[in-house]
């Protein structure tokens, strides 16, 4: 019992995490149509600006969260005016490939400048743990958390309440009608990669000090995102939640009660199961977007 | 014309720069060297490439081998076991090497070591500590690290001095990892100690909570840990937030313990370590003066003091294929190979000196170096039952 209380706090702040990767992902590709292969990469530009503005420049930590979010906005903004934007009306597989190579020109980069050291990064929170009961987590993690779900319900509540949700539901819904209404399609193409880019490198900043920040950490990160995206459908935003959750509840208990040695092995293997049953998702049938 | 002359002064330019290449090539001995410097292990990689330069420079400031300078050809194999075959295939067919070093885990050797019978080129492996590197009949294997074998013979007379009664083990998912739980599971076995769980993780894992929970679930008193530094780093700091109120000893030889000071900080307090090479006290080392010097230059380098216990594994292996080539007096692969079987050195951290393991007709070559246990102290580092 001990034991399992343990694994399901383990799997609920892991979960948070998973879910911010993924709603990123998901936005991106419901509205854009856009196979955001640079996601993992956002993750650990996300990371490098956490230890750039804390470990070199000395910046106060949870300011420097912000700054990780705000560039990386800037970082996907950039991305979709330079590359996206041209593209748009290209087909998907191009689109692709240009999403790949800018991949690897990222993480390239990235490892150019910081070399293929891990580097870590110092949390003012404290070292202790919070320990309830038999129940045992870090302060980094809970923090972590919170900040994933207030950015995660901040998404919602952007999408749900602002003219600019509105707009992006409306592209997505339909997009030629959407612009004769009078939507500024390529405005909610770059707010919409831009949004995506930053929860991912707010995700890549917040998991930097849990664990190390390496130029290749947005490999697995980005290959869960796109499992849990697929878990929840295709552009679907709580089904990216769910998902996130979903995902890490099957790899907590599945190295719990299994066996470790196919803990990755366990999500992927219930998305082969997702795609034989139910090829559009678990949560198709809910409204996409929002 | 004009065309003409222009392909003309191309193919001249390039003739002479081939030739160039050509005549490079042969005013320098090259070793070939595979080491992960980017991806999941990319520290230590990088720290026995160091090492391996100062030994290079150091043989070449005094003349080379013969008056021929010696020239390192480092490669990145990207924590990688696939590409750990194309780095060995490329510094083989493309830089002609005759004799290589490398490839740090002991996945990416075991998967350079075909490659090494294709092309019948000796490998000297410093790091990996697989048992089936030097016991699955490979005659071009020339091992100075210890085989897990070796470290749990060398730890067996502490096991009662540590009251080990009952052992977890967390180790990585590979070869070194599992061979590593092997024979250590065997050893304390027949020391009488019983074993709880023993689980596994990915090399690239970040995330080992739900492994470490479950290790709580055991009443063990000791978890045996084998991964390297950057994981490790990552496991102390999780067990710290677990609770997990466990006597922590780690294998292998890849644990930085100042890197984990200084990354995991309080997390590593208490913990011990199997290593190889204690640079905190350059006077245990069989040749103090040379450790002495060698950690001198390793810092005037710029390098991290954590990494020297990676380091002195590339100095050390650099200085045995030199030794090697010097015996053999040519640079040709089978006459290095010969020359390796009587090459006596004194390393950083005991004698090098290859005496045979596997299967009779084909065997690999294997040093005896020493095993340190070490403690982290309330951030310092302390030699540990000695």
């Amino acid at each position: 019992m001990d034991q399992l209380s343990q694994h399901i706090v383990n799997a609920l702040m892991l979960g948070g995490t998973y879910a911010l990767l993924g709603i990123g992902l998901t936005l991106i590709f419901g509205i854009m149509r856009v196979v955001n292969f640079t996601h993992g990469e956002l993750y650990s530009f996300g990371g490098y600006m956490i230890f750039l503005f804390t470990s070199v420049l000395g910046l106060n930590f949870y300011a420097a969260l912000i700054v990780a979010l705000v560039l990386g906005i800037l970082l996907g903004a950039v991305i979709e005016l330079v590359l996206l934007r041209r593209l748009r009306g290209a087909d998907i597989d191009t689109t692709m490939l240009v999403m790949i190579g800018c991949w690897m020109v990222l993480q390239n980069t990235e490892q150019m400048i910081w070399g293929g050291v891990a580097k870590a990064v110092v949390s003012p929170l404290p070292e202790e743990p919070l320990v309830l009961g038999s129940v045992s987590v870090a302060w980094l993690r809970v923090f972590v958390f919170v900040v994933a779900a207030l950015l995660i319900l901040a998404t919602y509540a952007l999408i749900h309440w602002t003219k600019l949700g509105k707009a992006m539901r409306a592209t997505f819904q339909d997009r030629d009608t959407a612009s004769l209404m009078g939507v500024n399609i390529n405005a909610i193409n770059t707010a919409t990669f831009a949004l995506g880019s930053g929860l991912a490198s707010a995700a890549g900043a917040l998991l930097g000090p849990v664990y190390l920040v390496t130029p290749t950490m947005g490999n697995l990160a980005a290959l869960k995102a796109f499992a849990i995206v697929i878990l929840g459908g295709l552009g679907n935003i709580q089904g990216a939640t769910v998902g996130g959750f979903i995902l890490a509840f099957a790899e907590e208990m599945g190295a719990g009660y299994i066996s470790s040695g196919y803990r990755d092995a366990m999500g992927f293997l219930m998305i082969i199961v997702v795609l034989l049953f139910k090829p559009t998702g678990l949560f198709a049938r809910a409204e996409r977007i929002g | 014309m004009a065309q003409t002359w222009m392909k003309a002064a191309l193919i001249a330019a390039g003739v002479s720069l081939a030739i160039g290449g050509a005549l490079e090539a042969a005013n320098t001995i090259k070793i070939g060297v595979n080491q992960p410097l980017t991806g999941a292990v990319a520290a230590s990689g990088n720290f026995v490439a160091n090492g391996a330069k100062i030994a290079a420079d150091e043989i070449n400031a005094k003349g080379g081998i013969g008056g021929t300078r010696i020239e390192l050809v480092i490669e990145d194999n990207k924590s990688n076991p696939t590409e750990a075959v194309a780095v060995a295939e490329k510094l083989i067919v493309r830089d002609k090497v005759p004799v290589m070093m490398g490839a740090w885990s002991s996945t990416y050797t075991l998967a350079v070591m075909p490659k090494l019978m294709e092309y019948k080129i000796p490998m000297l492996v410093e790091t990996s500590s697989s048992d089936k590197i030097t016991t699955s009949g490979n005659p071009y294997v020339f091992r100075i690290s210890p085989t897990s074998g070796m470290e749990a013979a060398a730890f067996a007379d502490k096991v009662g001095r540590l009251k080990i009664r009952k052992a977890d083990f967390l180790v990585v998912n590979n070869d070194w990892g599992k061979g590593a739980a092997d024979v250590f599971q065997k050893m304390l076995k027949d020391k009488g100690v019983v074993i709880g769980v023993v689980e596994t993780m990915d090399a690239a894992a970040q995330d080992l909570n739900a492994q470490l929970s479950k290790i709580k679930g055991s009443d063990a008193d000791t978890l045996f840990i084998t991964t390297a530094v950057e994981q490790l780093t990552l496991a102390l700091k999780q067990i710290y937030a677990l609770r997990l109120k466990r006597q922590i000893i780690t294998t292998g030889g890849s644990q930085n313990p100042d890197q984990l000071i200084e990354q995991a900080g309080a997390a590593a307090n208490g913990t011990l370590h199997l290593t190889t090479f204690a640079p905190w006290f350059p006077g245990v080392s069989p040749n103090p003066e040379a450790t002495k010097a060698f950690i001198a230059e390793w810092v005037k380098r710029g390098n991290k003091f954590a990494g020297l216990t990676e380091g002195f594994r590339g100095y050390d292996g650099i200085r045995t294929i030199a030794a090697a080539i010097a015996k053999a007096g040519k640079a040709e692969p089978e006459a290095i190979r010969t020359a390796l079987w009587n090459t006596q050195l004194t390393g950083l951290n005991g004698k090098i000196a290859f005496t045979k393991a596997g299967p009779k007709g084909k065997e690999s070559g294997q040093s005896i170096p020493d095993v340190y246990l070490i403690k982290i102290d309330n951030g310092k580092v302390a030699l540990h039952l000695r």
